[in-house]
């Protein structure tokens, strides 16, 4: 097959458009760098997306048929997607969320922006398990704070005496004002000593940088008009293009790294899309920022004989120590919140009000060494598909014995109760910390192609009992919550036969690690910069060379390495050391 | 603050019109207009009417239920969620033939679904000697009054049980989820707004204050 190539020499190639390949592309563009982007998917623009959309402009009102999170979310993809699949190891699981588009998973995510804290980059020094950072708080922490000014996130520094001291300051916007149930969770979460705080958020409740504010439709997740949150392609991307030094080819299936014969980086092979060919583009440094497993997968695909494992993979470790966060839920329906005065309770795309976690678990003695935080949800929101479901399970309580038939019905006393019980469900999700393990990995699959004829990811992930008894410290927890708030579960409370609902592997979509940094080469494929070990011009700038994953979501601490990756880049260049 | 997301093509708006009022659809306007005129000027006035992409307008265009299929669930939608001083029944709503649209787009709901209206046909002809939609108002109670209520039915009755909870679910997402259904329920929001905090009155029905978060800054 002819492979057609492009004359042009970049400077860098980035492949990827979501946080950290947006991130590389920004700074590196307005460095004066010529740079050229391979996006998988199409071209995205948030300001066409399906905000204020009512459920009845669509004849499946939003049911989630052809995307997971239903059909007016901003994410093109999903766990699985037609043509590019992957499998797994029997006995094992990973679900793998793959967001085909420009700007990738930051269109849709939830917008929760924490830093990591000072104990999550020495783990292994707090509780003797998996491996220090090679770099600690105060290395990232400028970084943090020009990703907080130029991004824009909402919270408060959180008051000494509670003692957070793993939830580091930041530079904050005001937070939006609790809402009502969120104020009860408070209420009942002071006396069991759960902190209960303005949460983080990367959406501007002041106008910022040129975006304006958030206008308060809780719609976030569908791409917002105004840009008011954060998403790569208005607050990276764009002002890239603006430098004029990036080239976007959307629809760019990257196949392989090219290398020379010493072994460096030549440029990135890639099948476009849209006629089925193969093309090159040449650059003098490659920077994957692909998703995490996509950058491992592309990796160990990029055999030469100077790199027979793959390209960066010396170690064995490319592909190593995947890790999702752990997730687990539970809700409960409230008395004091049936039949509710009814206004609009949509705030901002998320929580007002979340909790950090608030135990030290060496002292404590849990019998699970990381931590998680909770996010809180509930109130009443739009309608949506499945709205009203299963109410036979739950329209006899807090009546007093009114009802003589048990739950179900239908009639005029359905009809009323479908209004009583709208907004009296209140409900807590766990996002919890997993320990980093050599043999949760993923690697090439020898039998198994993809429809562009690149091999695909085979996984290998099971949870240890460390994640099974976080979840269920999560949804006890949760239980003396909701009991404490005066209210009654949901369902059944989950037990050991279903690892107490702890979600499987990849459900939370906050994958990381697969190319972990490290001091030394012969444990991580790249240094403190996401530069590999054995290809000095090759970075990783996505989750990839987080060597743990924290009890916070990964997308800020993504963007401050790869920003600190992208000046890197620029100073080993000027330099000429790369 | 103007919005441009909602807006639909005309062609579209006219081709969904003719299906819609050949299935006797009411949710996408509240009277049968007729002349395409009087369509074009509702097109104008509304900015939220439903949009059909190609591929569902083929989904659009398919039957899934026969005649006496769409007969019982219009009856059935309507016994579950009838009209009352405050809004209209299941089907001035067009929750049939927004199950019949559902089917098509998740086919794995048709075998169950088909079944159970089968399933409710037989035990009426067994207990009343006629299916379900020519059974006396007195009749169909009885029916359902055997499998609407899980604690209390029978257990030969479970299979019935377990089509009606489903039905009565998709009975209840497809009122809620239409411009009638909402209204009913009295949602807010969906609009562009000012976030200032829950109203005085829910907060002291709920016994909570922003004095318990007196220590932070919040915007607005």
């Amino acid at each position: 097959m002819q492979i057609k190539e492009n004359g042009t020499e970049y400077d860098v190639c980035v492949v990827g458009s979501g946080a950290g390949g947006g991130m590389a592309a920004k700074v590196l563009t307005e460095a004066g760098a010529k740079v050229v982007m391979l996006e998988a998917g199409p071209t995205f623009n948030s300001a066409e997306g399906d905000m204020f959309k009512w459920p009845y402009q669509s004849p499946r009102r939003g049911a989630s048929t052809h995307r997971p999170f239903g059909e007016f979310d901003a994410a093109y993809g999903g766990w699985e997607i037609d043509g590019e699949p992957y499998t797994t190891v029997s006995g094992t699981e990973f679900d793998w969320f793959r967001s085909r588009m420009l700007g990738g998973r930051t269109n849709h995510w939830g917008r929760i922006s924490l830093r990591f804290g000072p104990k999550d980059f020495q783990r292994r020094s707090v509780d003797g398990l998996g491996d220090n950072w090679p770099i600690t708080y105060e290395d990232i922490k400028p970084y943090y704070d020009k990703v907080d000014r130029l991004v824009g996130v909402f919270g408060v520094n959180f008051p000494k005496e509670l003692g957070l001291d793993n939830e580091p300051d930041g530079i904050f916007l005001p937070p939006p004002k609790p809402r009502a149930y969120e104020l009860m969770v408070k209420k009942a979460c002071d006396p069991m000593g759960i902190p209960v705080l303005p949460s983080r958020l990367s959406i501007l409740t002041q106008p910022h940088n040129g975006r304006a504010a958030c206008h308060y439709c809780s719609q976030c997740n569908r791409g917002c008009s105004t840009y008011s949150n954060f998403s790569s392609p208005p607050v990276l991307i764009t002002p890239a293009q603006n430098t004029g030094n990036l080239t976007l080819i959307t629809n760019a299936m990257a196949r392989e790294v090219l290398t020379n014969e010493e072994g460096l980086a030549t440029g990135v092979s890639y099948v476009n899309k849209e006629d089925g060919l193969d093309y090159t583009v040449k650059a003098k440094v490659v920077v994957l920022a692909a998703s995490s497993c996509e950058t491992a997968r592309l990796m160990l695909n990029s055999k030469s004989s100077r790199h027979p494992n793959g390209l960066g993979n010396s170690s064995g470790m490319v592909g190593k120590y995947l890790m999702d966060s752990t997730g687990a839920s539970y809700a409960g329906l409230f008395p004091q919140l049936t039949d509710r005065f009814r206004y609009n309770e949509d705030g901002i795309g998320g929580m007002h009000m979340y909790v950090p976690w608030w135990i030290d678990n060496m002292k404590a003695k849990l019998d699970f060494p990381r931590g998680y935080h909770i996010e809180i949800y509930g109130g009443m929101g739009m309608p949506g598909y499945g709205f009203g479901g299963g109410i036979h399970r739950y329209n006899t309580w807090f009546k007093n014995g009114q009802t003589s038939n048990g739950g179900g019905g239908y009639g005029k006393q359905l009809k009323e109760d479908y209004r009583y019980y709208y907004g009296s469900m209140v409900g807590f999700s766990g996002r919890g910390e997993p320990v980093a393990r050599e043999d949760n990995y993923c690697e090439i699959d020898p039998n198994q192609l993809d429809q562009w004829g690149i091999p695909v990811l085979r996984f290998h992930y099971k949870w240890s009992d460390y994640e099974v008894k976080q979840a269920k410290h999560m949804v006890d927890t949760f239980e003396e919550i909701i009991h404490e708030m005066g209210g009654k579960p949901l369902w059944q409370k989950p037990g050991a036969d279903t690892d107490y609902g702890l979600l499987a592997p990849g459900r939370i979509i906050h994958e990381v690690g697969v190319a972990r940094m490290g001091k030394d080469p012969k444990k991580a494929p790249v240094n403190e910069y996401c530069q590999s070990y054995d290809c000095k011009n090759l970075f990783v700038a996505d989750g990839a060379s987080f060597v743990t994953n924290a009890d916070k979501n990964p997308t800020w601490t993504i963007l401050a390495l790869s920003m600190r990756t992208a000046e890197y880049i620029v100073d080993q260049r000027k330099k000429a050391n790369i | 603050m103007e919005h441009n997301s909602n807006k639909i093509n005309r062609r579209d708006s006219l081709k969904w019109m003719g299906v819609a009022s050949l299935a006797g659809i009411t949710w996408a306007c509240d009277t049968q207009e007729t002349t395409e005129t009087a369509q074009e000027e509702h097109q104008h006035a509304t900015d939220d009417s439903l949009k059909l992409s190609e591929a569902d307008q083929k989904l659009m265009n398919q039957q899934f239920f026969t005649d006496e299929e769409m007969k019982t669930i219009r009856v059935l939608s309507d016994i579950i969620i009838p009209a009352d001083d405050r809004s209209g029944s299941a089907t001035d709503a067009g929750v049939p033939e927004f199950i019949e649209f559902m089917m098509k787009d998740q086919p794995r709901h048709q075998t169950g679904m088909r079944g159970g209206l089968h399933w409710l046909n037989v035990q009426c002809n067994k207990q009343f000697g006629k299916p379900f939609p020519d059974c006396s108002e007195e009749e169909q109670t009885n029916m359902l009054d055997q499998i609407a209520y899980p604690e209390m039915a029978r257990p030969e009755m479970s299979v019935g049980v377990n089509f009606f909870n489903n039905f009565r679910d998709f009975v209840a997402t497809g009122f809620f989820t239409s411009k009638m259904g909402i209204e009913d329920l009295g949602y807010q929001g969906n609009r562009a707004t000012v976030w200032q905090g829950s109203p005085q009155e829910v907060l002291d029905k709920l016994n909570v204050s922003y004095d318990m978060v007196k220590e932070y800054k919040f915007v607005n």
